[in-house]
């Protein structure tokens, strides 16, 4: 007898190692990623030198947070999965529908192999150039490191989550690029990719924090920076966890719903 | 005469391309809507920093947004325009460009005719409601000169991105695959520019002053147009001169283009 879980691993493996191949795109990604990470870097440097006043967040935080970012940018949500899309529009996904498995733990399976395997390929060699030259340092604990590492498990389950709810909407709009780009818009401000959440003016940051977008990045980098204290690692794990739940629900409710009037586009 | 045709032949590639995209109009309106929102993401974060820090070493928010303004419009401009150079790759993969070479025009006008991407209107709107925010709120002396410079920064800062895709293109003659490294220039060139280069280290500030002038076509005349002195310690008129270097840069990238249409082996497919 077979695990439960053993054919949705499969399809894991299979998309893992596939996008493993595609090694010479992550190399120029690479590059990009570095040059865009100096960029960040310069234009915060100047800024902390133009002002006096104490920060919620120091220039050397802010730094490590910068080449986090750029490390881990392939984990956030930005696109849907490229199969999964193309199956949508050319009505490929009626063999999705005719295997005897179910859809939702399928569909979150592929995803999460299209965000880990490229962000693999480029987080290692952009976090040892960083460390080597640009300025990242180590968490300040270890206790920091593990709280860390449990964070980023938990914004991977999250990013896979909000995936597939991008997805799923698919299913009504055909061609989608409309939503997923604003998906993105969403993502990039709110999670704290393009500006560290501390840094936000104070009237919007209690609505920002409430959010799930903070999970994917505001929270674990914070903890490897040392802007969140190690010991309030539970109830962090805690919120990502809450919305990855909500949005699995809303994803598997969208998908059912989005299955009932399905429309096969033709051959 | 020849040129003419040559620009006759232009618009009518264009015409065709506008209308093949108009026949998906609500999907061309919510792409420009997604992209006006994605691209406005950018002046959010710098609304966000001058919100936390007050100044950027002594430039305002409206001075920045002048830089802002100039890089973004231009580059949306560029960005519609050269999508045929952007796509060039693929054709060399395929053989297309096979085609192209037995009509009797110039290969760069064809391969540039191939298609006006208008849902890029998304981050020109941007772009140009940033330019007229800041433009209002700025302590200039507004004159014809200083409007006139304004548009020969924007024209000018076009031309460079155009040229540095079509280099993006010429360099497919040789690895068959368009390559990423150039988005550097193009999406790092907007990320840098739409700061002023005086706040980032020497080192990196003269590659996009002499390397990939940049700098030379929107730093240099927005500080004029600002009435403000360099702390880099350049002079008026060089400020007034250095958009010139935008349609040089054009100029040497599509010699580069020649040689490497000379070049350039079928791949046989």
């Amino acid at each position: 007898m077979r695990a439960p879980l053993g054919p949705y691993r499969s399809f894991f493996a299979a998309r893992f190692r596939m996008l493993l191949q595609y090694r010479g795109a992550a190399f120029g990604g690479m590059v990009t990623q570095l040059v865009f990470g100096l960029i960040l870097v310069m234009v915060y440097e100047a800024f902390y030198r133009s002002s006096s006043a104490a920060q919620p967040m120091s220039l050397e935080q802010v730094r490590s947070y910068v080449w986090l970012g750029q490390a881990m940018l392939a984990l956030l949500p930005w696109n849907v999965e490229g199969e999964l899309r193309a199956m949508i529009r050319t009505g490929g996904v009626a063999y999705e529908l005719l295997r005897p498995l179910r859809l939702y733990p399928l569909w979150y399976a592929r995803t999460l192999a299209s965000r880990l395997a490229p962000t693999l390929l480029r987080a290692v060699p952009i976090l040892v150039l960083a460390f080597a030259f640009f300025g990242l340092r180590l968490p300040p604990s270890p206790a920091a490191a593990l709280a860390y590492l449990a964070a980023t498990a938990g914004a991977v389950a999250l990013g896979a989550a909000l995936t597939v709810v991008f997805t799923v909407s698919l299913l009504w709009t055909v061609s989608g690029e409309g939503i997923t780009q604003l998906g993105t818009a969403l993502v990039v401000i709110l999670s704290g990719m393009a500006v560290p959440i501390p840094l936000f003016p104070d009237a919007i940051r209690p609505l920002v924090e409430f959010l799930p977008f903070r999970g994917l990045v505001d929270i674990p980098f914070r903890l490897y920076v040392g802007n969140l204290p190690p010991s309030a690692v539970l109830p962090l794990l805690g919120h990502q966890l809450a919305w990855t739940a909500v949005l699995v629900a809303l994803g598997a409710l969208l998908l059912r719903r989005g299955l009932r009037r399905l429309e096969i586009q033709g051959g | 005469m020849r040129v003419k045709g040559g620009l006759g032949l232009y618009g009518r590639y264009l015409g065709i391309s506008i209308r093949s995209q108009m026949q998906y109009r609500a999907s061309f309106v919510m792409l420009s809507l997604g992209h006006f929102l994605v691209t406005g993401i950018e002046f959010a974060t710098i609304w966000i920093l001058f919100e936390r820090f007050g100044s950027l070493r002594g430039w305002t928010l409206p001075e920045v947004g002048l830089f802002y303004g100039i890089v973004n419009t231009a580059f949306a401009l560029s960005d519609a325009a050269a999508r045929g150079f952007d796509l060039f790759g693929g054709m060399v993969k395929n053989g297309d460009f096979d085609r192209v070479l037995l009509r009797p025009r110039g290969a760069a006008l064809q391969v540039a005719g191939q298609e006006l991407t208008l849902r890029r209107v998304g981050r020109l709107a941007q772009g140009l409601i940033v330019l007229g925010w800041s433009a209002s709120r700025l302590a200039v002396a507004w004159s014809a000169g200083k409007a006139l410079l304004v548009v020969a920064s924007i024209a000018s800062a076009s031309c460079l991105f155009f040229g540095i895709v079509v280099l993006q293109a010429t360099a497919a003659f040789w690895t068959v695959e368009t390559l990423e490294i150039f988005n550097c220039l193009t999406y790092g060139g907007v990320q840098t520019l739409q700061y002023p280069v005086a706040i980032y280290r020497t080192w990196f500030r003269k590659f996009f002053t002499y390397v990939v002038p940049l700098a030379a076509v929107s730093y240099f005349p927005g500080l004029a147009v600002l009435g403000k002195t360099d702390p880099l310690g350049t002079g008026r008129l060089f400020q007034s001169l250095a958009p010139l270097a935008g349609p040089a840069f054009l100029g040497l990238s599509l010699l580069a283009w020649r040689v490497g249409v000379r070049h350039y082996q079928s791949t046989g497919s």
